[in-house]
């Protein structure tokens, strides 16, 4: 493949592919997701390869390996087109009568969305009650995509909001769009990431960078991953728009290194969009020059934190630095650095395509767009779920998740990870937004959202989410080193049933010391679970002291 | 593991003092642990203090300074696997194995590792050997898992 020189001949190439491609020749795409691949969904996929081949479907029948779709819960997943008829749980042995069925256009009805209630059916994605509640813009595309194949983005559409941003913007419009559209950073701070670009723009030194934070250290969020190796380029795209939009020269993807997939899937992408001349010495024609390198974290949590993610990309340890020294002023070797989450950079494709208006039609007042959700913990229907910012929880929990597993109540809802907050079944009804989540002590944070059911032990859980955050301290700051070891200490008595008095408000000193006197937010936020359970849960937590003071003090 | 793979490793990064991690990260991958001449020599080609390349080599978890065994056991201990059960899990693959989280025994066959979290949330509890995810597992299955791994 020549270099495409300029947008004319981008749009040429993707009419041509589109041309090569029949929309009524079926295809099977089968996820290679995190959680299918854990049912051996490598199986199925190679079942479906060998059967096609046996049979020499090659004309007839397209077999596509994806990135994730989302209904995790029932993996491995399979969405045939057209049509989009999902089948789930689908074992090796499954696929000769899936491809029958295909080609004579019929449905294998064993195999389709049964209502565990009224075992109503369901053929197609937009009936299953797990998807026809969202509003899937991000992941949608994923069933559709080749990760390894750049032709498949570019037939959803993929590279023509760079193509706008290059051809009929200036670096000031784009970002005056991305302004416009209120897009508020998605990795957990609900940042305007338009006023961040601004930052790093406006930062006297020439040399700037540009980063994708792909860290994804949350506990039970798994929705980034899904994006970085199921769609790369939607992400590499919004880079490299928001590269022109800040005037940088240089990326960095920064992400996990266990994840061999997604590693797979992220080099295959940069080597394609250089070869393609998406990336390389004048873009398209545009004189925009812009490269992008990959980097991984290798296994510490906080060096999802921005500072520390930085140092890391330098070679040195993760360290956070205060935060008076803005990473958007002085980052990466002091140079002005702009980082955003995944997820975020997944949304500017299509705020520059569609326009800011389009984008702020949807979400909240003050939240605009859709949220990636990773739905898990006791919930029936887990996966990745994708909705208006401003969606009731609700609708999360019961429409999609299908409510609580084994049949019983829902305790707390808990967001955020092991920084996050937990809130009581009865605020169900708040809806998913930044600002309305953090008044409520639940922060969405990256988006981690799990159910507990009526047989949590919130102290437990207050005690697990302590020992992880012990473990992954960087051990820079007193307060957070040894201030956690002591919160610890104390939530382990409470669970072994030796909680003493005066322990609650001992906790709730080395919460605020903790908090203030902490460089990086994963000390200042360490006690955020327990200050929300204390909040919610006192009750839980004083009733373990009086009981475990052998009863004296019971009144 | 060849010394030849590791000097190719360290070759392509020499006076690259900032690529510090990603000879490291390459060369853990190739051999699954980093030998102390290797950091050496690492030291030596990227022009970095021995100090530094310790501190970063001892800093990071996918590092490891001792050997592992032929098959590397991890059990997920993120939120929702531990909300499913994987504290039960845990325990059996260490009754098992009779090792504790981070240890090797002594044939060389088993090194396990607990860590969080590894993202297929949906399918936890959830045991990965040698890469390989194994979803829903549960004690009375772990048994026949680790049976395919000599």
């Amino acid at each position: 493949m020549p270099k495409l020189q300029s947008a004319a001949e981008l749009e040429k190439f993707r009419a041509e592919l589109l041309a090569k491609r029949d929309p009524a020749k079926p295809c099977i795409a089968v996820c290679a997701g995190a959680a299918c691949d854990g049912m051996d969904s490598a199986a199925v996929a190679a079942a479906f390869l060998a059967e096609a081949a046996t049979q020499k479907l090659d004309g007839k029948l397209e077999i596509r390996t994806t990135g994730c779709h989302g209904y995790c819960e029932k993996g491995p997943n399979v969405v045939v087109t057209p049509g989009d008829i999902c089948y789930f749980e689908v074992q090796p042995t499954d696929v000769p009568e899936i491809i029958a069925a295909t080609l004579k256009g019929e449905v294998v009805e064993r195999l389709v969305y049964k209502d565990p209630a009224t075992g109503a059916k369901a053929v197609h994605m937009s009936e299953v009650p797990f998807y026809k509640h969202q509003t899937r813009l991000l992941i949608g595309d994923n069933p559709k995509i080749d990760p390894m194949r750049i032709d498949d983005y570019f037939a959803v559409g993929g590279y023509a909001g760079l193509v706008k941003a290059l051809t009929t913007m200036t670096p000031e419009q784009v970002l005056a769009e991305v302004k416009k559209a209120n897009l508020r950073g998605r990795g957990g701070g609900g940042f305007p990431a338009g006023s961040k670009w601004e930052t790093t723009r406006n930062a006297p030194e020439k040399t700037k960078y540009v980063i994708v934070n792909g860290h994804e250290g949350e506990s039970a969020a798994f929705m980034d991953r899904a994006m970085l190796t199921g769609n790369p380029h939607k992400i590499l795209e919004g880079l490299i728009i928001g590269a022109y939009a800040i005037g940088a020269q240089k990326g960095f993807m920064y992400t996990r290194h266990d994840m061999p997939l997604l590693e797979k899937h992220v080099r295959q992408a940069l080597a394609q969009a250089t070869e393609y001349g998406l990336l390389g010495e004048n873009i398209l024609g545009s004189g925009f020059n812009f490269e992008c390198e990959l980097h991984f974290d290798v296994g510490i949590f906080v060096s999802g934190e921005s500072s520390a993610l930085m140092r890391s990309i330098e070679g040195n340890a993760p360290e956070p630095r205060p935060k008076y020294i803005r990473t958007s002023v002085n980052g990466i070797w002091d140079k002005p650095s702009n980082l955003n989450n995944v997820e975020t950079w997944a949304n500017v494709p299509q705020i520059i395509s569609k326009g800011a208006e389009w984008f702020t039609s949807i979400g909240s007042e003050k939240s605009k767009g859709t949220k990636l959700i990773s739905l898990s913990g006791n919930v029936v229907n887990s996966g990745i779920v994708e909705v208006p910012m401003g969606t009731p929880l609700r609708t999360l929990v019961f429409d999609i998740g299908g409510g609580v597993r084994d049949g019983k109540t829902l305790k707390a809802i808990h967001f955020g990870g092991a920084m996050g907050g937990s809130i009581p079944a009865d605020l169900i009804d708040a809806p998913l937004d930044f600002d309305g989540m953090s008044k409520l002590g639940a922060p969405i944070g990256a988006g981690g959202l799990l159910l507990m059911d009526e047989d949590t032990d919130m102290i437990e859980v207050a005690r697990y989410l302590m020992d992880f955050l012990v473990n992954e301290s960087c051990g820079k700051c007193v307060p957070c080193r040894e201030g956690m070891q002591q919160m610890l200490q104390i939530l382990t008595r409470l669970t072994e049933g030796q909680g003493r008095k005066g322990d609650l408000e001992l906790l709730e000193d080395l919460i605020e010391v903790t908090g203030v006197a902490s460089l990086c937010a994963l000390g200042k936020t360490s006690g955020d679970p327990l200050k929300s359970m204390f909040r919610y849960f006192k009750p839980e937590y004083e009733s373990r002291i009086v009981s475990s003071a052998g009863g004296s003090d019971n009144k | 593991m060849s010394e030849q793979n590791i000097d190719g490793i360290i070759e392509k990064y020499r006076g690259q003092p900032g690529s510090l991690i990603h000879a490291l990260v390459e060369i853990q991958h190739e051999n699954h642990w980093l030998p102390r001449e290797v950091m050496h020599k690492v030291a030596d080609a990227l022009q970095v203090p021995f100090a530094q390349v310790m501190q970063i080599a001892s800093f990071y978890k996918a590092f490891s300074l001792t050997p592992k065994g032929r098959h590397e056991v991890h059990v997920c201990t993120g939120m929702t696997c531990h909300l499913r059960g994987a504290a039960r899990l845990r325990s059996k693959v260490e009754e098992l194995t009779g090792l504790k989280d981070g240890e090797t025994d002594a044939d060389s066959r088993f090194t396990y590792e607990t860590g969080a979290c590894l993202g297929s949330c949906s399918i936890g509890p959830e045991l990965i050997v040698d890469g390989k995810h194994y979803g829903r597992m549960t004690p009375e299955k772990v048994e026949d898992v680790l049976k395919q791994y000599e």
